[in-house]
């Protein structure tokens, strides 16, 4: 049993609509989702987020491909018959039912004993730390308060697998900062295996055991926010994850298992990533915050400084084409180590930037 | 800043200032109120000259006595609700207990409840249907519903009795294949008018009950369904309680205008077969006795509202209920 995978997808093809509009909604997705792991699905709006979570919950059947749950197919199987719960976009609590009957539907449906079910609905309520309010209607309840419910609702049952679809979306950013360190702390204790839907990345990066990276219906890279974030495979993955310059660059040979480049500029680096055939071009990533500046140096000129806080964003332009972007922490007055105009030097440490596949 | 919006305004000015705030506001909360009663007033208008002043005559009249030859003669009387439930013998001039009033208005209790509950069973599924279509095919299934109110009722009740009546299109088709060697008796009988105000009133049912379902927001049903909701349930739960406002319109929408059906009961029910539309119709017309059809038409009106006021109450005690 421990072997198979919580939850499975594999080669999952979805499509809405008929041929001149149609829509791939899902091209050929295949994930692994192991137990008590905090997996979540990152990617732009419309990138099949919402319907890969559908299929798993039977509210949607995919065109090929298949779903397991625990190693068991369940394609066939509709919604009431999977053991796995949804925490909506849109919360969908009943709104003609009190929020403890709300909590105690999936209970009743499933038959369980009055004494258990009253039980039940009094320990969810105390673990969303909504008590005191079982007799409200949704409508009467703040956004926070309702994604709550909606939380306790689906973990009443004790599902196998929490599907959760942008939860935090709906909240203001004060309140959403507290219920990712909630929901995180809640799947710890619980060992429940969430499946965690957002188009935050820092959201993602923060919460998430393993990330699937979604665009147009694909998964562009699987794995954990480390992965991710320093080693993205391709050029969208290093985009949509944080901030990144995109660098043409000119692969002189290997070196240390690095692959030596060159930049415009005339600066040269060490990258990480499958070596090309020498004198290739190339795609560099690099994050702005991996750069070291240097006065006086002359691989390019401060053309912008942009005080963040912590930080200072500068512009640095390396040739009439390229600029690059670098964040450089202030001093401890909190001034800028840099002036507009000033010429400075750059160095890459070894295997801070990536070779992207395109 | 503080200082500076403090300072130089005396305190004498401020009351001032506010006592004019005040008075503007004084004014506004005026104007809005003649604005809305000079809206309100076409309808109040008419409510009042069409409707009220008839029901006050109606109230009236039901306590004079009958004249002989129609209308009424000055005096007062309390005749007309005598005879709703007593029978004054033509020998001994005794009054007695006798039923054939109340059993009009049970017929038509029990018949416009029926046609109700079965506009109710026919009419949930097929405004459910229309509302589970796409977006841009429904407004051709409500045409399709609207259709035959571009007939006149009178039509399509006569068109109704060729259907159903011995030599009609049903009995035809039963003694052609030989399920029966007679006909089947169903015009004017209760059955028959039964048929005729569900046949009517469907349309009134499935509008309102369109309209609630339409509004529907299926996202509860999904949500039922992942908590593990069965079909069966998901309806019951869920669909249904959501659907109330349209079932609850549709119901008062079949159950008001049937119960005082007047055309229907006439034609299909054949003048035996009497509903409290017709008894009405029939003491202004050859039985001559004004203040009893006012009666009759002032319990009917009575009839229909205590239902409504037991309706209210109940829903909300149980929605206190379902608080507590
Ligand atoms: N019922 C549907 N009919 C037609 N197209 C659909 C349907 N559901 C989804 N789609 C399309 O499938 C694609 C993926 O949609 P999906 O809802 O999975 O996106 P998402 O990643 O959840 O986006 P968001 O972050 O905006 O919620 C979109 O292009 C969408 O238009
Ligand atoms: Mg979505």
């Amino acid at each position: 049993m421990a072997e198979s995978a919580a939850v499975e997808a594999r080669s999952v093809t979805k499509t809405f609509g008929v041929a001149p509009d149609l829509v791939r909604a899902l091209d050929d997705v295949s994930v692994a989702i192991e137990e008590n792991e905090f997996f979540t699905l990152l990617g732009p709006s419309g990138c099949g987020k919402t319907t890969l979570l559908r299929l798993i919950a039977g509210l949607e059947l995919p065109n090929s491909g298949d779903i397991l749950l625990a190693g068991r197919s369940v394609v066939h199987l509709p919604p009431h018959e999977r053991p796995v719960n949804t925490v909506f976009q849109s919360y969908a609590l009943f709104p003609h039912m009190s929020v403890a009957q709300n909590i105690a539907f999936g209970l009743e449906m499933r038959g369980l004993a009055r004494d258990e079910i009253a039980r039940t609905v009094g320990e969810m309520l105390t673990l969303v730390k909504m008590q005191g309010l079982d007799a409200r209607r949704p409508g009467q309840l703040s956004g926070g308060q309702q994604q709550r419910v909606a939380l306790a609702r689906a973990l009443a049952n004790h599902p196998k697998v929490l599907l959760l679809d942008e939860p935090l979306s709906a909240l203001d950013l004060k309140l959403r900062q507290g219920m990712r360190g909630e929901l995180k702390s809640l799947q710890r204790r619980t060992g429940i295996t969430f499946v965690f839907v957002t188009h935050d990345q820092e959201e993602a990066l923060t919460m998430s055991d393993r990330i699937a990276v979604m665009d147009r219906g694909r998964v562009q890279q699987l794995g954990t926010p480390l992965d991710i974030y320093e080693r993205p495979v391709n050029k969208f993955v290093a985009d949509f994850i944080g901030d990144t310059n995109f660098l043409e660059a000119t692969a002189l040979g290997e070196e240390g298992g690095f692959v030596r480049c060159r930049c415009a500029g005339g600066f040269e680096l060490l990258v990480g990533g499958i070596p090309p055939a020498p004198g290739a071009t190339v795609t560099v990533a690099l994050r702005p915050e991996k750069i070291v500046l240097h006065p006086g140096g002359a691989h390019g000129t401060v053309t912008q400084a942009v005080y963040v806080g912590t930080d200072t964003n500068y512009v640095v332009q390396l040739s009439v084409k390229t600029d690059l972007g670098v964040r450089v922490q202030n001093a401890v007055d909190g001034r800028a180590r840099f002036a507009v105009g000033e010429h400075v030097g750059i160095e890459v440490p070894p295997g801070a930037a990536r070779l992207l596949k395109d | 800043m503080t200082e500076a919006a403090l300072s130089p305004m005396p305190a004498e000015s401020l009351a001032a200032t506010a006592d004019r705030v005040a008075s503007a506001r004084a004014r506004m909360h005026r104007r809005f109120l003649e604005i809305r009663w000079g809206l309100a007033g076409p309808a109040l208008l008419v409510i009042g000259v069409f409707g009220i002043v008839p029901l006050l005559i109606i109230l009236v009249y039901s306590f004079l006595k009958a004249g002989s030859y129609g209308g009424v003669e000055w005096g007062f009387s309390t005749a007309a609700y005598v005879q709703f439930l007593f029978e004054r013998d033509i020998f001994d001039e005794q009054l007695r207990f006798a039923t054939d009033y109340l059993q009009i208005f049970a017929r038509s209790i029990l018949l416009a409840l029926g046609a109700t509950v079965f506009c109710l069973v026919i009419g949930f599924p097929t405004a459910y249907f229309m509302a589970t279509r796409p977006a841009s095919s429904r407004n051709l299934w409500v045409f399709l519903i609207t259709l035959p109110f571009w007939t006149n009722l009178l039509i399509r009740t006569y068109s109704m009795m060729l259907i159903i009546r011995d030599e009609g299109l049903i009995n035809d088709f039963l003694l052609w294949t030989g399920l029966t060697g007679r006909p089947i008796v169903i015009l004017y009988t209760d059955f028959a008018i039964g048929l005729g105000l569900l046949y009517s009133f469907l349309p009134f049912m499935v509008l309102p009950l369109y309209a609630s379902l339409e509004k529907l927001d299926f996202r509860f049903v999904e949500a039922a369904f992942d908590l593990y909701a069965t079909r069966g349930r998901v309806l019951r739960r869920i669909i249904i309680p959501l659907a109330k406002p349209g079932i609850v319109a549709g119901c008062l929408l079949v159950f008001i205008p049937a119960i005082g059906a007047f055309i229907t009961p006439l034609m299909l029910g054949g003048g035996k077969q009497m509903m409290i539309g017709n008894l009405i119709a029939l003491q202004f017309g050859s039985s001559r006795n004004w203040p009893f059809g006012s009666a009759a038409s002032l319990i009917l009106m009575a009839l229909v509202m205590i239902a409504l006021i037991i309706y209210v109450r109940s829903s909300a005690d149980r929605s206190k209920a379902s608080h507590g």
